[in-house]
């Protein structure tokens, strides 16, 4: 949303869930969906005399994100307890990283947008899940526990569209990663959004307010522009901004006051002296590996003649990036493959990207029976199709579906022959200069071929019986 | 001497030799409790039922030759702060009244395996903040010795139990010296060991960074077979040492010629009663002429223990307690809205003691109190540490009194929470600096009451420290009045 003379200055909270097996300190599973409670031990449950123990695949996994976002990996970072009441909160205090979080600095590759610089990424648990019933409120404790990075970046986007866009990456980044689902429903991808404006050409940052409860691309762009608006009405008409915690309501698209400054948590940080500082050494830093992002791919494919456009749609979906190589041959025919019958069989809900019914590389044996004339293009698109639909050989697709494509030269010279037999007026107009006439001669020959003829043999012949 | 009156060394011979079955032995000490407990008040419930098992199970072992070692079928006592599965197990609190903890602690698991017989849970302050067993909300413990008198705290129950022979070993925590300045008013040995040297999982929290698992017995073997049950790493508590852990008993009877012993003249300054000074130089007298080099090591900053000792432990049990909200176990207050629930059931729950350092801890964290309070203590902290550090170049233990005084009158101190706090002015540095310590008898007072002496060692030292011990104790066992029907 333009907004003249003022510029908005946004910074976004990113709440992501690891994707370990176990908890971040016990061994309970982190399977989402489970019926409440039974996912609890001692530990996740803060039962007196319980001790956090960490686990190293959680460490492991916000290392890879600050590998991949080029932050620094401190060598000692240190776990904090952040303290205040809450039913979910079973301790009455969340273990997370403060003062010195594991990763710091770094930024997000955002396409269109360049480098989004990072503040921070840290490491903590998630809370449970208070439920409430008409009867009452329960507590859920089966989240309890869960490791989850928290991605803080600067305030360095200036549009709701912008960071959508960078939302979108980030997580886009974090499944490649394969440390997170990007799952906004299910709350395994969650943002926060501070938001402020200021007149153009200021530099100082206006005050901020922070909005919670937007678990969508769409809720995200429809906060934060509400919420520039309603901070620009409210500096215009003399008032002031308020420093705040606001709630986006999503039914009615506003957000609205949870909690001002003053009402906010005091939560008393400071070190957790149940677990020691997080030591990470080199050669652990070193033995994890990355794998390439999104835009490198995108980039990759471009360079090997893929369309921009299709690039990015590949990328927009790791699983079909894995599709496009074991596709194989010609990246850019590929990529057609991928973008064109793929996407549409998806669409059309024909295939099942999670579980695919052909091999990739059976692909290639169509476009070796197309490129020999044994089919035609449009039979190679069927024949493509029900590849996908089935996993069939291509050539028993063929077969079965009776598309070969008569390319003999005998045989078409026959039928070439019977059409010029059976159209003298024709023949004489070609001769005498209409030669559009052609493809009327081809026309009639792929008629008693059944169009099965090889259309460019039978250019070929026309020509030749017909020419001067 | 009947073996129910033995030294826990003595006793784990006895049973070894086969002079006295675990059951038989269990009875006797049953007896006992029956007989005295009424007056004391050590326990606050007793486990018969595992402990027959246990004690049953003991002799089967011996008759088939497969005995576990020296705890097997010896009773012990647990303070109320080790969670054992399916046992009512309160902190010494109200708010946790009625709380049936689902898993065992691994000190418990560890004994067990190591054969030794739970014969119950003792009396403590509440959520082990005190010294005098007073703020338990079950009632005060009596001394021993004297029964208008404290047996200290918080672990009081366990040192009386051990004193009364109630049990020839026990277990408390020491976080402030609640394991070392029971020991001494009652006239019994008690080990804080190193920070890390025994798990705390299982163990209710107070302070994490202060709090430590350690052993009373009459004897410094005794302690020494109880230390070595429980110490190791448990993967289950990060905080706890890989170290590996030593035979403590095979080393103790090395004698300690040649060893330097450290007297810090802070430890002997005002507050100190006379008579408890005179009977510590006595025992370094004893040292010395047993071949002790013995040398004056200054520890300039022990003085600012007491206040760092009360940011630092208050901080973390505002945190620590913050899980006591009624919403999962224990009371829960009757109300309609959360915030009140919290209240009320906090109100409710909490003793004056507990509300105390919840307000102190909670106040040392606050925003703009931080870098003035709990900042602050932690750099006096590591001060604390590193005289230690440079007492320990020139010197293998440091020797102190362990209290300032003998058992006070219970009560006496119960509306002056500081003149509480100092008592454990010289037990405090020793949890600050995370080293060993231990709590031996040196003596009486003219009111015949029970003085203990402290030695104090290098981190992860118990063997040193437990040689140094064994030296010092006394070569006979008084035994207190109410054994004798007084």
């Amino acid at each position: 949303m333009p907004v003249p003379d003022f510029e908005p200055v946004i910074g976004l909270e990113v709440h992501a869930q690891l994707l370990t097996r176990t908890k971040i300190f016990c061994g309970c599973s982190t399977r989402f969906g489970a019926p409440p409670n039974t996912q609890v031990c001692m530990v996740c449950l803060g039962l007196p005399g319980a001790l956090p123990a960490l686990n190293r695949a959680a460490v492991e996994m916000a290392i890879k994100a600050g590998k991949a976002f080029g932050c620094r990996i401190a060598e000692r970072s240190v776990w904090a307890r952040k303290n205040y009441f809450y039913p979910d909160l079973p301790k009455g205090y969340q273990i997370s990283q403060y003062e010195l979080p594991i990763c710091s600095g770094g930024a997000v590759p955002v396409p269109g947008l360049g480098s989004i610089p990072l503040e921070r990424i840290h490491l903590e648990e998630d809370a449970g899940k208070n439920v409430h019933t008409a009867t009452g409120s329960e507590v859920d404790l089966n989240r309890s526990g869960v490791p989850l990075i928290e991605i803080v970046g600067k305030p360095a986007l200036r549009s709701a569209e912008g960071a959508s866009e960078y939302l979108k990456s980030l997580r886009l980044c974090l499944i490649y990663l394969g440390i997170n689902d990007g799952n906004l429903e299910e709350g395994s991808f969650r943002c926060d959004a501070n938001v402020s404006v200021r007149r153009k050409g200021e530099s100082k940052l206006g005050t901020r307010v922070e909005l919670k409860n937007i678990n969508s691309f769409r809720f995200v762009r429809q906060a934060i522009d509400f919420e520039i608006a309603r901070q620009v009405e409210l500096i215009e008409s003399g008032g002031k901004v308020v420093q705040e915690t606001r709630l986006f309501d999503n039914e009615k698209g506003v957000t609205r006051s949870m909690r001002s400054k003053e009402e906010a948590n005091d939560y008393r940080y400071f070190p957790d002296p149940d677990l020691p500082p997080l030591r990470v050494s080199k050669e652990w830093m070193e033995g994890i590996s990355t794998p390439k992002l999104p835009h490198e791919i995108a980039d990759a494919l471009a360079a090997a003649g893929v369309s921009q456009a299709d690039a990015r749609s590949i990328v927009s979906d790791p699983r079909l990036v894995e599709v496009h190589r074991k596709v194989g041959g010609d990246p850019k025919r590929a990529a057609l493959f991928v973008v064109g019958e793929l996407g549409r069989a998806v669409n059309e809900k024909e295939a099942d990207l999670s579980a695919l019914k052909f091999d990739p590389a059976l692909v290639q044996e169509v476009w070796k029976l197309q490129d020999a004339g044994a089919i035609s293009s449009t039979a190679a698109r069927e024949v493509l199709a029900e590849l996908i639909r089935t996993g069939e050989a291509p050539q028993k697709i063929v077969e079965r579906k009776g598309l070969a494509q008569v390319s003999d030269q005998g045989a078409l010279e026959a039928v070439v022959d019977a059409v010029i037999a059976r159209n003298p007026a024709e023949v004489e107009k070609y001769r005498g200069g209409k030669v559009n006439l052609l493809g009327f001669f081809v026309g009639q020959a792929m008629k008693d071929l059944k169009g099965k003829g090889n259309p460019g043999a039978l250019n070929a012949l026309f020509k030749k019986k017909l020419g001067p | 001497m009947k073996a129910d009156l033995l030294p826990l060394s003595l006793v784990s011979e006895a049973l070894a030799s086969g002079t006295v079955p675990a059951d038989a032995l269990l009875e006797a000490f049953l007896a006992r409790i029956r007989a005295l407990d009424g007056r004391l008040h050590a326990f606050l419930r007793l486990t018969e039922n595992e402990a027959w098992a246990a004690a049953k199970a003991s002799v089967q072992r011996r008759a088939n030759g497969k005995a576990l070692g020296p705890l097997d079928g010896v009773p012990i006592a647990l303070k109320d702060i080790f969670c054992m599965e399916g046992v009512e197990t309160c902190c010494g609190s109200r708010i946790l009244r009625g709380y049936h903890p689902p898993y065992d602690a691994t000190v418990v698991r560890k004994l067990r395996q190591a054969g030794a017989v739970i014969v119950g849970k003792t009396n403590m302050d509440e959520f082990a903040m005190g010294s005098s067993t007073e703020n338990s909300a079950f009632g005060p413990t009596a001394n021993p010795w004297d029964l208008t008198r404290s047996p200290g705290g918080s672990s009081g129950g366990s040192a009386a139990a051990v004193a009364a022979r109630l049990v020839p070993g026990a277990f408390g925590t020491d976080t402030g010296g609640s394991i070392r300045q029971p020991a001494a008013l009652v006239g019994c040995v008690g080990l804080k060991p190193t920070y890390g040297r025994v798990s705390r999982f299982g163990v209710i929290a107070f302070a994490s960074s202060l709090d430590q698992v350690g052993p009373f017995a009459q004897d410094v073997k005794g302690v020494a077979h109880l230390l070595g049950a429980v110490a190791g790493h448990d993967p289950n508590d990060q905080t706890s040492s890989e170290r590996p852990v030593p035979d403590y008993a095979s080393a103790l009877d090395k004698g300690v010629r040649g060893l330097r012993i450290g007297v810090p003249p802070e430890y002997f300054g005002e507050g100190l009663a006379p008579e408890v000074e005179k009977a510590v130089r006595a025992g370094i007298e004893s040292l010395r002429a047993q071949g002790c080099e013995v040398r004056e090591t200054p520890l300039p900053n022990s003085p600012h223990a007491i206040a760092t000792y009360y940011i630092v432990a208050t901080a973390e049990a505002s945190s620590n307690l913050a899980r006591y909200d009624g919403v999962r176990y224990g009371h829960r207050a009757k109300a309609s809205q959360l915030l009140e629930m919290y209240e009320k059931t906090r109100a409710e729950g909490f003793g004056a003691e507990v509300k105390r350092r919840i307000m102190l801890g909670t106040y040392a964290l606050s925003a703009g109190y931080y870098d003035a309070y709990y900042l602050r203590a932690q750099k006096v902290r590591a001060l604390i540490r590193r005289d230690f550090d440079q007492a320990f170049a020139s010197v293998d233990a440091v020797i102190s009194p362990t209290s300032p005084t003998t058992a006070f009158r219970l009560g006496e101190k119960m509306d002056d929470p500081l003149a509480m706090y100092l008592n454990d002015v010289y037990t405090v540095p020793v949890n600050l600096a995370g080293l060993p310590g231990i709590s031996l008898p040196c003596g009486f007072d003219s009111k015949g009451l029970p003085i203990g002496l402290q030695l104090i060692g290098r981190p992860f030292d118990e063997e040193t420290l437990l040689r140094i011990a064994r030296a010092a104790e006394p070569a006979e066992q008084r035994l207190p009045p109410i054994l004798e029907g007084r």
